[in-house]
């Protein structure tokens, strides 16, 4: 592919082609990957108070050698002593690891049944998938509030059905089980879709081929379906896990105070306590962490394109 | 058919004239895409008015040469010359060839008068003289009614001459086909292949067609350069190309053929005069008149057309050489032709073709029937390569 | 048909819990009394409530600017990046630079927030409007680019060649031919944008300033402080409007396929 693509019209290397590469190119630079560089250097510097409320480790780019003989890894040791901040990340991969757990569990026979659904409702299908994702993120986590409340509308239907007697009140908002709930809720669509895509473009005579040779349709899914929906799942799966690993509306509405989760930390430390350095490391720490997933959804992802 | 038949054609073989100039001439071109080569330093010339075809597998590096002279690649080593002139470097948008897409690459979002003044939109030309160049190419495809049509409103015949006068709108030097029929069915295609000669004949256009369908290419051509893995195996009229191909490859490629490897027993008739060849192969003695460039003792290969092979159960009167014995083992019903596949009594396989003359439906050859396979010496031809 | 009733059990619990909390949000929008659970009859009181607060009506205002501004700049932005990726084969940095297009969807947002905002403030630009534009546009231009690549993808080169070969230059040959052709996507892209920078809490607090208090983050300081009915009018009233231009752009290109299957049988039948 990429060679011929250099075949065509050789005489175009001008500058508009040229800016066509450039202009995303430098804005990502300038916007993405060099605010990395800034959060990484102001984890090392110190607090102050004052505006901005850190004190440069270094000024100006000769100051290399300076910067590095005062690299201060006061914010890191920190971070690893108090064993709040390490329960912190713990506990956020364990809560991304079980919703990305459960959304498999839940998208996984959706994707399924959509993809095995007529052709002619497919279309309408997928669009009810994505029709709540259109609706803002904050609105449907809001929504929930109103149901999981001790006094809200899960309570009023168990007493209604008598599930419960009149005095009980359902005790699952500010729980992880409420933040369970969200995390489903929310990414949802993020898992049914990739999942979706590839079970949707696989070859319904595979299946009939496995038939046909002597395998049940239930080993069918297993030895077949399965395997070759693998890419839609390990992308299914990046999608969600990644983002809710930092994720901070969600634990912050849902959650109680004993949810830890270090987008709520890293929050907190910014906004409540003020201690920039020490949220840029907060920052810092969980990048490394998510640097593994995130190689692995790239690579993903240019398979795919 | 119905359709009139258009000018009687004339011979025209500008190729054998040593003073012609070559309209187009591939110089010592090879093309390579990372490792793979996918033209290996070829030359060819292409003259004025002529239809030829670059005819071969998918993959032999046609495509490639034709893209090269529409400019959309660059040849790696060497040079193409159009009318005298190297054209490299010239971008696809400023060179006086254009070219019909195999998969037509017709605007969608215009209709197909739009899309055939495209290019002539581009020469700035003037409204009227616009208009009037798309009518007549629209007469010339037959499609006058369909101008406010877009393209996903034709069928696909009608969408092959859209793309044909879109292409044709700006009057090339050379017009290009990638596989422009390889879309249609075989009906349509026979037609349409006709109504293609006559527009390159009244035009007097140069065409240059690419093709892997070898009945297409003789059907069309004025010649054809047979192509295998970035090299051309032989540039000749089809005529030439199908009774005398150089080589085992050309011979395989265009139509059926017998191949028996042999040697050399001598290339002189019986009477001492040079210009027939004799081979011996296994016990089998096949004779060829031939000029032959290998010498005795030489491994050679001899192949003879199955339509040229004469099948009967009765012994033939000389059985000395092109005559061979054995057991009909399969036949094949083509309605005009049927093909008898004879196992020979050393168990080699050879293929006899014959015309079905009468309406017979029980042949009187038929499955495990001993026959005699017989050919006159003018049939066979001598391969070295 | 075992497995057929297995997949509408599976297909309508799961639309139910996709749908139900949005459902209950937009009824109790319309209920008079302040209590959640309790239904006090039917009142647009919360609507009046919420059109005449306000710090909510500017905010509003403010979301719709940075959506416009930011969806329309990243739409120009992320389809050149998509050009880039499928059309110029190598170039020095492509690895990075889809690294870079790949990475901001999945990368937690207070990791972006953060970053950006010290950007900001490293090179000591005030916060406010133009700040969250641009890192609204950092990120949904990224979107773009997915969208937009995906329809290159699937896209017959040898029209640019046609156009090409018929003498149009590259730059013409962009206008008059791809763009034409890939424009739905674009448009895709831009809705998808907008609608991102319509929902983003976390990145807009990071980046905003005083005077550029978004939707999400008015709606954000009150929710905290407990469920209100005027809430729920104003997403009900978001949903509203997200929902009427899913069902407009889905109602054109059920039109367009519809036009395109007579199309075909326009085809079929010959000369007219």
């Amino acid at each position: 592919m990429a060679a011929v693509d250099e075949q065509v019209a050789p005489n175009s290397r001008s500058t508009s082609r040229w800016l066509v590469v450039f202009l995303p190119y430098l804005w990502l630079l300038l916007f993405f990957v060099a605010p990395f560089f800034i959060i990484l250097k102001i984890s090392f510097s110190d607090t102050a108070i004052a505006l901005p409320p850190y004190v440069p480790v270094f000024e100006g780019i000769g100051a290399i050698g300076d910067f590095l003989s005062q690299l201060d890894f006061e914010n890191y040791v920190f971070l690893t002593d108090d064993p709040l901040y390490v329960q912190a990340y713990l506990s956020s991969l364990r809560i991304a690891a079980f919703s990305t757990l459960f959304l498999l569990l839940i998208g996984y026979p959706m994707a399924l049944a959509m993809a095995r659904a007529p052709t002619s409702i497919r279309p309408t299908l997928v669009m009810m998938v994505i029709l709540p994702f259109w609706t803002s993120f904050l609105i449907r986590v809001y929504a929930w509030i109103g149901i999981l409340k001790p006094d809200g509308l899960l309570t009023l239907l168990l007493h209604a059905v008598g599930l419960m007697g009149p005095e009980d009140q359902v005790q699952i908002f500010r729980t992880d089980t409420a933040v369970f709930i969200g995390m489903v809720y929310s990414y949802l669509p993020f898992m049914v879709l990739p999942l979706y895509a590839a079970l949707e473009k696989m070859d319904n005579t595979l299946l009939e081929a496995a038939n046909d040779l002597g395998c049940p349709p239930w080993k069918a899914f297993w030895k077949i379906t399965f395997p070759l929906s693998l890419p839609g799942v390990i992308a299914g799966s990046m999608i969600c896990f990644i983002p809710i690993t930092g994720e901070f509306v969600i634990p912050d509405l849902l959650g109680g105070a004993d949810t830890l989760m270090i987008g709520k930390t890293l929050w907190t430390e910014f906004f409540g306590n003020r201690d920039w350095p020490l949220a840029s490391a907060v920052a810092v720490i969980l990048l490394v962490l998510l640097v593994v997933p995130i190689m692995i959804f790239q690579n993903q992802q240019k398979k795919v394109a | 058919m119905a359709k009139s038949l258009g000018p009687i054609k004339r011979k025209f073989s500008p190729w054998t004239d040593p003073a012609a100039v070559p309209f187009i001439r591939f110089e010592n071109i090879t093309k390579r895409f990372g490792t793979f080569t996918a033209v290996d330093n070829l030359t060819l010339d292409i003259y004025e008015r002529e239809f030829f075809s670059l005819l071969g597998p998918s993959g032999c590096g046609k495509t490639t040469l034709m893209r090269m002279l529409a400019g959309f690649d660059e040849p790696t080593e060497g040079r193409i010359l159009l009318q005298g002139k190297d054209i490299s470097g010239v971008p696809p948008y400023r060179r006086p060839t254009n070219m019909m897409f195999q998969s037509y690459a017709l605007f969608p979002h215009m209709t197909v008068e739009k899309n055939i003044a495209f290019g002539l939109e581009q020469d700035k030309l003037s409204k009227g003289e616009i208009s009037a160049r798309v009518e007549e190419m629209l007469k010339l495809v037959k499609l006058e009614t369909f101008a406010k049509r877009k393209p996903n409103q034709l069928s696909g015949g009608q969408r092959q001459r859209v793309a044909l006068a879109r292409s044709l709108a700006k009057r090339p030097k050379v017009l290009l086909l990638d596989e422009p029929l390889g879309a249609l069915d075989k009906k349509l295609r026979e037609e349409t292949q006709f109504e293609l000669m006559d527009i390159q004949t009244n035009l007097g256009l140069t065409f240059l067609i690419v093709t892997h369908d070898q009945e297409e290419a003789m059907t069309v051509s004025d010649r054809i350069a047979v192509m295998d893995k970035g090299v051309i195996m032989q540039v000749a009229t089809p005529a030439e190309i199908y009774e005398a191909p150089n080589s085992r490859y050309v011979a395989d490629f265009i139509g059926d053929i017998n191949i028996i490897e042999g040697t050399i027993a001598s290339t002189q008739s019986a009477l001492g005069a040079p210009g027939e060849v004799l081979i011996e192969s296994d016990g089998i003695r096949l004779a060829a008149e031939q000029e032959c460039p290998a010498v005795s003792g030489d491994k050679v290969a001899f192949a003879v057309r199955p339509e040229k092979v004469r099948i009967s159960p009765d012994q033939p009167a000389d059985t000395s050489v092109n005559a061979v014995h054995g057991e009909v083992w399969d036949i094949g019903y083509l309605g005009d032709f049927s093909v008898f596949i004879v196992k020979l009594d050393d168990g080699r396989v050879m293929r006899a073709a014959q015309a079905n003359v009468s309406r017979l439906v029980d042949r009187p050859i038929t499955f495990g029937d001993m026959v005699w396979l017989t050919w006159p010496r003018d049939a066979g031809l001598v391969l070295t390569r | 048909m075992k497995s057929y009733r297995f997949d509408a059990t599976v297909l309508t619990l799961g639309f139910a819990f996709l749908y139900i909390p949005i459902i209950i949000l937009i009824v109790y929008s319309f209920n008079a009394s302040r209590l959640v659970t309790v239904w006090g009859g039917f009142s647009l009181h919360w609507y009046q409530t919420m059109w005449s607060n306000q710090g909510l009506m500017d905010a509003a205002w403010v979301t719709a600017r940075v959506g416009l501004l930011s969806a329309s700049i990243g739409t120009i932005l992320g389809t050149m990046a998509a050009l880039a990726l499928v059309r110029f084969g190598r170039f020095p940095g492509r690895m990075l630079f889809s690294g870079m297009i790949y990475a901001p969807l999945v990368m937690p947002e207070v990791i972006t927030g953060l970053s950006m905002l010290l950007l900001f403030v490293a090179i000591g630009i005030d916060r406010g409007f133009w700040t969250v534009t641009v890192a609204h546009t950092t990120f949904t231009m990224c979107y773009v680019a997915i969208v937009v690549q995906s329809r290159l993808l699937t896209f017959d080169r040898s029209l640019e060649e046609a156009a090409l070969d018929l003498g149009c230059p590259p730059v013409q040959t962009f206008f008059k031919i791809t763009l034409p052709l890939i424009f739905p996507a674009v448009i895709a892209g831009w809705m998808l944008a907008f609608t991102l920078s319509l929902d983003d809490l976390v990145i807009a607090s990071f980046t905003t300033g005083p005077g550029a208090t978004t939707l999400p983050i008015k709606i954000y300081s009150q929710v905290r402080l407990g469920v209100t009915p005027e809430i729920n009018a104003i997403c009900t009233i978001l949903i509203g409007l997200v929902t009427i231009g899913v069902i407009i752009s889905s109602i054109t290109t059920k039109r367009t396929e519809l036009r395109r299957q007579q199309d075909e049988h326009m085809a079929l039948r010959g000369p007219v």
